[in-house]
């Protein structure tokens, strides 16, 4: 039976701290998230997804007088193989099949949960991103963890199988998505000339920022572009990509290599810049120290792409995005016009 | 200049060795956009940047020698990038000013 077959149980009253039982561990450190290689679109949506949008709400839950057999039954009509003990949304501990295996095999089957109930417990966060839910359970060997929100209480628990299934219903919507457009494509440019490719960048994401624009200036080498123009379009697309991951909250690369022209797109997802005619200006930068130690947030990102491009357009609105479209002319790079220019003079 | 020559010069060590790696003029940065923005192909790059991100941005500026300085170590991700695009690096104890007045015989890679 699925886990959101779960009978509802309203958890409800906030817990007092004075005598917290909950062993929650540190979230493990952001360095060793998975994620080194992975799928970007993946690695995305787990940062994106947080445990409260994939956990299960509906929680059987036993109260502490509860003898163990009332636990054994909840766990029985459940299907699960183990059941919170809570009241009123506090958590108080949880009483495991193991808890009722050896229950009945020493006759204690009829006491109270709480003399028998496991206390020192893992749980999540429900803001905590699902990367770092996925770690618990790579480092702990629980099926399922309890859910607690910011005032401690109750409010949900999360199983692999939420996150799976989760997981393959966005990745499903990626997909058609992507066939779409695949097709949508193919209807519009039958050229083999024409290449289109899109890359996720994911915020933050230093270790894997700077790909996009490599595999660019890979794809400029191979297609045999003129040496000087490949590098300025590089240039644009390592820009515009560390510019996503140091100041949005993420977005899409986009790469279109025509027979005329070439465009580097970047969109992101927010938080919008107010004045960006001010952050177009060399030197100017809203970048935080841990950044700048990186060697980014010099304040030429924008004002670089501009001045490789030979057109450019920014377009931005506080609170839902930014794309900044960087073009380049194939048939008359500028620099054919410069060295026509100097032969000439 | 060849890496050899820069490397005795700045006093430093090869931490990546490429063959036939040379320098025709010289850039001091530690941002990132800054030297892509001035510094120009064929030129050594002097930087105290010891990470993957300064290999990307030597590959498209065409830089084929980076100058690190105060002995900064260059991990092993970095290093790997290096000899994956051709870019030798040489580790010095000089700070950066020191190790440009080393390589004064360059010209300014400036754009």
């Amino acid at each position: 039976m699925p886990a959101r077959d779960y009978a509802p149980v309203i958890l409800e009253g906030r817990p007092k701290q004075d005598d917290e039982i909950l062993a929650t561990r540190p979230p493990p450190d952001a360095a060793t998230l998975p994620g080194g290689g992975g799928s970007e679109v993946i690695m995305e949506l787990l940062q994106r997804f947080k445990v409260r949008d994939v956990m299960n709400r509906q929680v059987a839950c036993v109260a502490r007088a509860a003898p163990l057999r009332e636990a054994q039954r909840v766990m029985r009509e459940n299907r699960v193989s183990g059941v919170p003990v809570a009241e009123n949304g506090r958590l108080y501990g949880i009483v495991s099949v193991n808890d009722i295996i050896n229950a009945l095999d020493g006759g204690w089957i009829d006491d109270p949960c709480e003399t028998r109930m496991a206390t020192s417990l893992v749980v999540l966060e429900a803001g905590m991103p699902l990367a770092y839910a996925l770690r618990y359970f790579n480092n702990y060997t629980y099926g399922r963890f309890p859910v607690l929100d910011a005032d401690r209480r109750l409010v949900g628990v999360i199983s692999q199988r939420d996150v799976m299934r989760a997981l393959l219903l966005e990745l499903t919507v990626e997909v058609r998505k992507l066939e779409r457009k695949v097709s949508d494509r193919q209807l519009e440019r039958p050229s083999d000339k024409y290449l289109h490719r899109e890359y996720a960048v994911i915020r933050n994401d230093l270790s894997n920022a700077g790909k996009a624009a490599n595999e660019i200036r890979q794809i400029l080498k191979d297609k045999k572009v003129d040496r000087a123009l490949a590098r300025r379009v590089a240039v644009a697309a390592y820009e515009l990509e560390i510019n996503i991951c140091i100041h949005s909250h993420g977005g899409v690369l986009t790469f279109i290599l025509a027979d005329d022209k070439i465009i580097v797109q970047a969109k992101d997802r927010g938080p919008g810049i107010a004045d960006t005619e001010w952050a177009c200006r060399d030197g100017t930068s809203t970048a935080n120290d841990w950044i700048r130690s990186m060697g980014f947030g010099a304040g030429m990102g924008l004002s670089n792409s501009k001045r490789v491009s030979d057109a450019f357009e920014i377009q931005s609105e506080v609170g839902k995005f930014t794309r900044v479209i960087c073009a380049f002319d194939r048939l008359v790079p500028r620099e054919k016009i410069e060295k026509a220019g100097s032969a000439g003079t | 200049m060849t890496l050899e020559e820069i490397r005795e010069r700045v006093g430093g060590t090869v931490a990546v060795d490429v063959e036939g790696a040379s320098a025709g003029s010289c850039y001091v940065g530690d941002l990132l956009s800054d030297i892509m923005g001035h510094a120009g192909e064929g030129c050594a790059l002097v930087t105290i940047q010891n990470h993957l991100n300064t290999i990307a941005v030597c590959t498209l500026v065409g830089c084929e020698v980076i100058v690190l300085c105060h002995g900064r170590p260059v991990p092993p991700d970095m290093a790997a990038a290096a000899a994956r695009e051709g870019v030798a690096v040489v580790v010095t104890p000089r700070s950066q000013y020191a190790a440009a007045l080393a390589l004064k015989e360059l010209p300014p890679a400036d754009k």
